[in-house]
């Protein structure tokens, strides 16, 4: 099984399936960064697909089957950028003007973003008229999924590196600059300052709010494209409501597995994707119930990284230091 | 002075929070070239002032001047546009940062971290501190923390400094040390601020005093012109006297032996290494080492608390019959009369739940007691009322959350309960951990009471003077071993404080 011409197979299968979870993964590593544990991660990712699929539906729609390539790419992606900044924004609005808990917030945005994409997507369901219980937006799908020139050209060498939609690439430079700007620029030096003790940060002249503000609503948007990747490219443009799974919940362990590093997270998110799709790979056919052990991998791996992790106890592995906590500069 | 312009003028500054008044119409003027010390009681408002100067609060009424001219200071970022700068008393350092990366935070331009070290070494070898600019702050010591804090301060330009209680956390040479850069910055034309209330501090360092009284400013001199009784009863309002008491022991017999105490915490390291002493009751018997040289672990060990390794820790009764307490439960160690306040850092974090009024607090000792499905509330709620009214502790009412009342008040609440369960031996650990000079009397004399009631008291203490001053014998530890035992009434502070650093290998001393 392990030549070449399958592990040709098995690495695009496990990159597509990695991509969402590396676009939650960046958005959620930058918006803990601040501080900001946002467990309305999957949620967020389900209103950034709803989004893109509403402004595709009504796109394709209005052009009546003449899709230009630049509107088709365009609306879809900043629809789902404004939806999940949306949700970025009511999330800091709560946890950080507001002072409300950050659990709780993240947890009710996911409920509420769920439900939101299923209301919607069962709306455009009905509105299209269609038999299933599904829409398809192929038109659409068929910009987001365009392989790079050559692809099927060279082998295996266009398979593994070139075989995948803009949106896959966009994932890697994402992931790249951001940890690009952790690392490397005073941007990211106070950043996570404001992360790690924000009283500090606040005495050092750093406006905190700010921060959060905009690594969370940025995190947020990140992580929509996650959503719509999986509608517009992973799925070649079909919504059908809960298909996305626990893919959101995928990222926020990613986050933890990357300790909190999104180069790493690169591969890491490769690798989720791989465990993820293992079950398929061997044969269990009908064996649902060992399907399942297999969808559990990655949250196992995660668990077995945080034990070695924590063991370890090395301070720059560990989360940013007032994570899940609000700040308040005048508190007493 | 009259020639001298002030860096700083205040004047009627205002500031509450809620209802109560930190600060009232205050005026202060802070000159170039001097050390002034800010001195007052806990919560008399010195460090919202200098939070006020620093950009933390913002003054509900009144004016700042700097150099004459009306500024409006709203942020830090704006006080370090006037060339102010604070060190606070809790560090404000990222942890998983480097001592560089923390002093470039917060300023604007490209992240340049070498040209920031070099500029950092230039400022280490003008003042004569040393840090090591890629050195990570979580394994730093407290006293390289300070260093760092200053150097900070000082990389962004400022000309008036603000320290609010840097001794607390430092052994008297390091205390030495920084004194003598402070003095360095004083002759180089900056102005200094200094918070403490430690008189000889005052003394030694400043060139002025400003005092501070239930947010109100008093008045200020030169130190030359003033000594400690006067500064005190200043402070206080009314006169005190200044010297401890100290009664003679009675009858002191041995209620407390350890020997050989070994204790390693949970990775591994030796905490305490061959320690051996005797507790007598009726005595005090102090606990002078750098902070973190096993003072905890001893008190854990003896509560029963701490797994020990080897050793024996004998309780001793009054009729000479012995009981081992290693391997006993915490709760018959209590039993036995044994109790256990320790005052942490932070103040709350053992022994009194934040949250909780006061006499669900005192319930905490008492739970257990009696048979009945229900808890007693009513023992605890005159107990609360006991305590409120002999330490004479600051509360609308013993149902206020502990959480609410003032560091001093919350301490007087521990130390009052402990004492409240008549223990045979008392073990405290800094119970005037932050507590101005009024308060701490009142817990001296808690403790003195205590002791002439026979109780065997263990005091583990940061204030050498206070050391000296109170216990009957000093135990010095260092570096988890016992470097000697001294006589409180004949002891120098110079050569204790040799005692806390001579062992212990330079771990904790540069």
């Amino acid at each position: 099984m392990l030549d070449l011409s399958s592990i040709a197979v098995f690495i695009p299968r496990a990159v597509v399936q990695g991509i969402p979870l590396l676009y939650g993964a960046t958005g959620e590593i930058l918006t803990e960064k601040s501080g900001n544990l946002n467990l309305g991660i999957p949620g967020i990712m389900y209103v950034g697909a709803i989004s893109g699929v509403m402004g595709a539906h009504f796109y394709e729609q209005s052009a009546g089957g003449q899709l230009a390539a630049l509107p088709a790419i365009l609306i879809p992606l900043l629809c789902s950028l404004i939806g999940s900044g949306i949700m970025g924004l009511i999330y800091c609005f709560l946890t950080v003007t507001l002072r409300a808990n950050q659990n709780v917030t993240g947890l009710a945005l996911t409920t509420f973003g769920v439900g939101f994409g299923n209301f919607f997507g069962a709306s455009l369901v009905k509105l299209t008229g269609s038999e299933t219980a599904s829409i398809s937006l192929g038109a659409t799908s068929a910009f987001f999924c365009a392989k790079l020139p050559f692809a099927d050209k060279l082998g295996w060498f266009g398979k593994i590196f070139l075989s995948y939609g803009f949106l896959a690439y966009l994932a890697i430079i994402i992931a790249l600059v951001a940890a690009f700007i952790l690392k490397k620029t005073r941007l990211g030096l106070h950043l996570r300052a404001v992360g790690e003790n924000p009283a500090t940060a606040d005495a050092a002249g750093i406006n905190v709010v700010r921060y959060k503000y905009g690594a969370t609503v940025i995190g947020s948007m990140i992580a929509g494209l996650g959503g719509l990747y999986y509608v517009l490219d992973y799925i070649n443009g079909v919504w059908s409501n809960n298909g996305f799974g626990d893919r959101g919940w995928l990222a926020i362990a990613l986050v933890i597995f990357a300790v909190w590093r999104p180069n790493i997270g690169i591969l890491a998110s490769i690798l989720f994707g791989g465990l993820y799709i293992f079950s398929s790979y061997n044969n269990t056919g009908m064996d649902l119930a060992a399907n399942e052990l297999y969808k559990m991998l990655p949250y196992v791996v995660t668990i077995v990284v945080l034990i070695i992790v924590s063991a370890r106890k090395k301070k720059e592995n560990q989360p940013p230091e007032s994570l899940g906590l609000a700040y308040f500069r005048e508190e007493r | 002075m009259g020639e001298k312009t002030a860096a700083v003028k205040m004047r009627d500054i205002t500031k509450s929070f809620g209802k109560v008044l930190a600060n009232d119409k205050v005026w202060l003027d802070i000159y170039r070239g001097e050390i002034l010390a800010l001195l007052g009681e806990n919560g008399s408002g010195k460090t919202t002032l200098m939070n006020m100067l620093s950009g933390i609060y913002f003054p509900d009424e009144g004016q700042i001047y700097i150099d004459g001219k009306e500024v409006v200071i709203r942020s830090p970022k704006d006080a370090f546009n006037y060339g102010i700068g604070m060190i606070h008393q809790h560090f404000k350092l990222v942890d998983v940062l480097t001592a560089a990366e923390n002093i470039v935070l917060g300023l604007p331009g490209k992240l340049d971290l070498k040209e920031a070290s070099r500029k950092i070494r230039e400022i280490c070898e003008t003042y004569g501190f040393s840090v090591d600019p890629d050195q990570k702050i979580y394994t730093m010591s407290v006293s390289q923390k300070q260093t760092v804090e200053i150097v900070k301060v000082l990389y962004r330009g400022a000309d008036i400094l603000i320290l609010d209680e840097p001794t607390a956390v430092l052994t008297p040479q390091e205390t030495d040390k920084l004194f003598a850069v402070l003095k360095n910055m004083r002759d180089d034309g900056k102005a200094i601020v200094i918070i403490t209330h430690k008189m000889h501090e005052v003394e030694e360092l400043s060139d002025r005093v400003a005092v501070l009284r239930h947010g109100q400013f008093v008045g200020d001199m030169l130190t030359k012109d003033t000594n400690a009784q006067e500064m005190t009863n200043m402070m206080v309002g009314h006169a005190v006297t200044l010297n401890i008491d100290r009664p003679e022991p009675k009858d002191p017999k041995p209620r407390i032996e350890v020997k050989g105490l070994t204790v390693r915490d949970m990775d591994g390291i030796v905490k305490l290494e061959d320690v051996s002493f005797t507790a007598n009751s009726g005595e005090i018997l102090g606990i002078a080492g750098i902070s973190g040289s096993g003072q905890k672990e001893l008190l854990e060990a003896i509560a029963g608390l701490q797994p020990v390794e080897s050793g024996s820790i004998s309780y001793i009764e009054g009729d000479g019959a012995r009981e081992e307490l290693i391997g006993k439960d915490p709760l018959a160690i209590a039993a036995l009369g044994v109790s256990l306040s320790f005052v942490p850092e932070d103040r709350l974090g053992m022994g009194l739940v934040g949250n909780m009024d006061l006499s669900d607090n005192m319930m905490l000792r008492s739970f257990r007691r009696g048979r009945s499905l229900f808890t007693d509330r009513k023992a605890p709620h005159k107990l609360a009322e006991n305590v409120v009214e002999e330490l004479e502790v600051s509360t609308p009412s013993v149902s206020t959350p502990v959480r609410r009342l003032s560091g001093g008040n919350v301490q007087k609440v521990l130390v009052g309960r402990e004492i409240a369960s008549a223990p045979t031996v008392l073990l405290t650990a800094y119970a005037v951990r932050g507590l101005d000079i009024n308060s701490s009397y009142t817990i001296y004399d808690l403790i003195n009471r205590q002791k002439q009631d026979g109780v065997a008291v263990i005091y583990v203490g940061e204030d050498l003077d206070v050391l000296l001053e109170l216990c009957d014998r000093i135990l010095v530890l260092c570096g988890g071993k016992v470097s000697g035992i001294v006589d409180g009434r004949g002891a120098k502070k110079r050569d204790v404080g040799m005692m806390m650093t001579r062992l212990g290998g330079g771990r904790n001393e540069r």
